[in-house]
């Protein structure tokens, strides 16, 4: 072994070979060394399993006829009946366009104001007020849905709440807003901004401060203001945040707050309360009818994951910025 | 002389800003904290109170009579004992669960990482529907069963990749090496060395998931129909979300007149808010500063 071989064609091809079975030695090694790693991820990949793509797997039902006896795998296969079916009834368009609008009208509410805020935030001088007001505006991310829900049931109260309280001090005449489809899409966006915009500005206010500050200070010597600094500087640096932050708000479009939604939910706002969610668990949960409530859900989940990838895709085409 | 009048302009906007910034904050504060103020003090007034919209920055006619009515009937109070007792369970096993898998996909050396990362990321997209997953849980046996309220939510891939994060991070590769030299094991390393490295990360875990869990009302509301099984959040709903008298016959004991039962519903309404939120009031310290920490780890992969 010690003498050096002449390097032939032959011999740089055994030597190969003898490099390709070490590593598949060194790779069960390497396995084999960390089999402890694996059971302790073990559980885990079991839950996902068992809990999420068991449920992808049971998907199939929407194209067949549940039958409980026969079970997920056992039941009939009857192609895309409960699709033509959801498509051509009468309730699908307005479905559908209860839950586009929901969420587009929450998109277009929740998703500036956190910039704006954080914006203005980064450049208040007195830091203690800001902390102060940053402490209080984290605190409605941890209201629950079923008690901000209660919240807006007792303040919007026809005879009791304290908006239709201010309504008449003025002047006017109370509303059941509750009972009012036409109140319905307004109230759910802003309550959730009322609960959400405090917590999403944390990562803008993370990403204002990685700013570089000689970039300030350079606007500062060139005359610019700190709402030229805001526009030229600050914007510009937390622009990919903002673009990761729009795709993922886009591509969750059709699964906004659905329990809020439902909660919300009166015999009298349906007419806009009820959107694809919140009707796949009526039909479904409510009337048993598992296939066809499925098929609606497995509808959404497409669509879904469709407009994720088009938001992805045009993303990274006009600013470089994607996900993937 | 041009960059000494632009300074001066830029001085004016400064100052323009600071003015409407303080106003703007000030709005926001207040928009948020007048609402959680109003309900504490609506909860003491008299319903007669509330009723005729007499409260605004101040209690009247101070008195307990909600809360006594709210512990009239039991159902809070085992509703309060079902949350506790699925938020503890379900918080011990989500974050042992998220921080070993957030460890084990932080280990570069480990083969087929990143195809066990794929796996988990893909249903962050992928979602099988609220149906399937009915059946699921049906079919495993475990409606009306205390395991429907803490495995299905058991594990979420966002904070899996939290964790993952904070170990690359804060765990370098040598120290691994060097404790293996010493003869320690993974699992020696993992208990011994990275686990009280990692206090942080478990404390970011345990309040989100206590949170999560304590807050969840959906999976309480299609797997348990046992009425004696029903957590907080599931009890609240029934009464706090209709709009006509709803409190049960306990709470509005003594109450004859339809008005009244109304008026009383209402203060018991604000009350159970109240009663519904204290454990996350006192909590609320750690709450804001672990999370806002759970936020920036997620940020940096995110």
């Amino acid at each position: 072994m010690s003498s050096p071989q002449p390097i032939t064609r032959r011999n740089v091809n055994r030597r190969s070979s003898l490099l390709r079975s070490d590593r598949a030695v060194d790779l069960s090694k390497r396995i084999l060394a960390n089999y402890q790693l694996y059971l302790l991820i073990l559980p885990t990949i079991f839950y996902f399993l068992v809990f999420k793509y068991g449920p992808m797997y049971g998907v199939q039902i929407a194209f067949k006829d549940f039958n409980p006896i026969f079970g997920i795998w056992g039941s009939e296969w009857v192609g895309l009946k409960h699709f033509a079916r959801f498509f051509t009834m009468f309730q699908f368009e307005t479905l559908v366009r209860n839950t586009l609008w929901l969420s587009v009208y929450a998109l277009i509410i929740s998703f500036p104001l956190p910039i704006a805020l954080s914006l203005i935030m980064n450049h208040y001088p007195v830091i203690r007020y800001r902390r102060l007001v940053q402490t209080v505006i984290y605190a409605p991310t941890f209201i629950s849905t079923v008690v901000l829900v209660g919240m807006i049931f007792v303040f919007l109260s026809p005879r009791s709440g304290i908006v239709n309280h201010v309504l008449v001090a003025l002047g006017g005449e109370p509303v059941n807003f509750m009972a009012s489809s036409g109140w319905f899409p307004s109230i759910y966006v802003w309550s959730g901004a009322w609960q959400g915009t405090g917590f999403a500005t944390i990562i803008y206010m993370a990403a204002l401060a990685s700013v570089d500050p000689a970039l300030h200070e350079a606007a500062i010597i060139d005359g610019a203001n700190k709402w030229q600094r805001i526009r030229y500087v600050d914007l510009p640096a937390i622009m990919p945040t903002i673009i990761i932050l729009l795709i993922l708000a886009v591509g969750n479009i059709m699964n906004v707050g659905f329990e809020k939604a439902l909660l919300m939910q009166t015999p009298l706002n349906k007419p806009t309360s009820q959107i694809i969610q919140t009707y796949v668990y009526e039909i479904g949960l409510q009337r048993a009818q598992f296939s066809f409530s499925a098929a609606v859900g497995f509808f959404n989940s497409v669509i879904n994951f469709i407009l994720l990838i088009a938001v992805n895709w045009f993303a990274r085409r006009v600013s470089e910025t994607s996900l993937w | 002389m041009n960059s000494l009048t632009a300074m001066k302009d830029a001085v004016i906007g400064d100052r323009a800003f600071n003015v409407i910034a303080f106003l703007i904050l000030t709005f926001v504060l207040l928009i948020v904290l007048y609402p959680l103020y109003f309900l504490v003090i609506a909860s003491f007034s008299s319903p007669d109170a509330i009723y005729a919209g007499e409260i605004w920055l101040l209690p009247k006619d101070v008195t307990f009579e909600g809360y006594q009515r709210i512990f009239a009937d039991d159902s809070i109070i085992k509703g309060y004992r079902n949350s506790a007792i699925y938020t503890f369970l379900g918080t011990v096993i989500s974050v042992v669960l998220t921080v070993s898998a957030g460890y084990v996909l932080s280990r570069k050396d480990l083969v087929g990482r990143n195809m066990i990362m794929g796996f988990l990321v893909i249903t962050m997209f992928l979602d099988g529907g609220i149906i399937p997953r009915y059946l699921i849980v049906r079919d495993l046996g475990m409606l009306n069963t205390i395991w429907a309220m803490i495995l299905p939510n058991a594990i979420g891939v966002w904070n899996v990749i939290i964790c993952r994060t904070f170990f690359q991070i804060t765990i370098p590769d040598e120290l691994f090496e060097a404790a293996s030299i010493d003869g320690a094991t993974n699992l020696q390393f993992f208990l011994r060395v990275v686990i009280p490295l990692s206090t942080p990360i478990i404390a970011v875990m345990v309040l989100v998931h206590a949170v999560g869990n304590w807050n969840a009302f959906f999976d309480a509301l299609i797997f348990i129909t046992n009425e004696e099984m029903y957590p907080l959040q599931l009890v609240l709903r029934n009464i706090l979300t209709q709009s006509e008298v709803t409190a049960n016959a306990a709470m509005l004991s003594g109450v004859t007149s339809y008005a009244d039962q109304q008026r009383v519903t209402e203060l018991i309404k604000y009350g159970m808010i109240i009663v519904a939120s204290v454990p996350l009031l006192l909590l609320y310290p750690f709450l804001q500063r672990y999370f806002v920490k759970g936020m920036m780890i997620g940020a940096i992969k995110g």
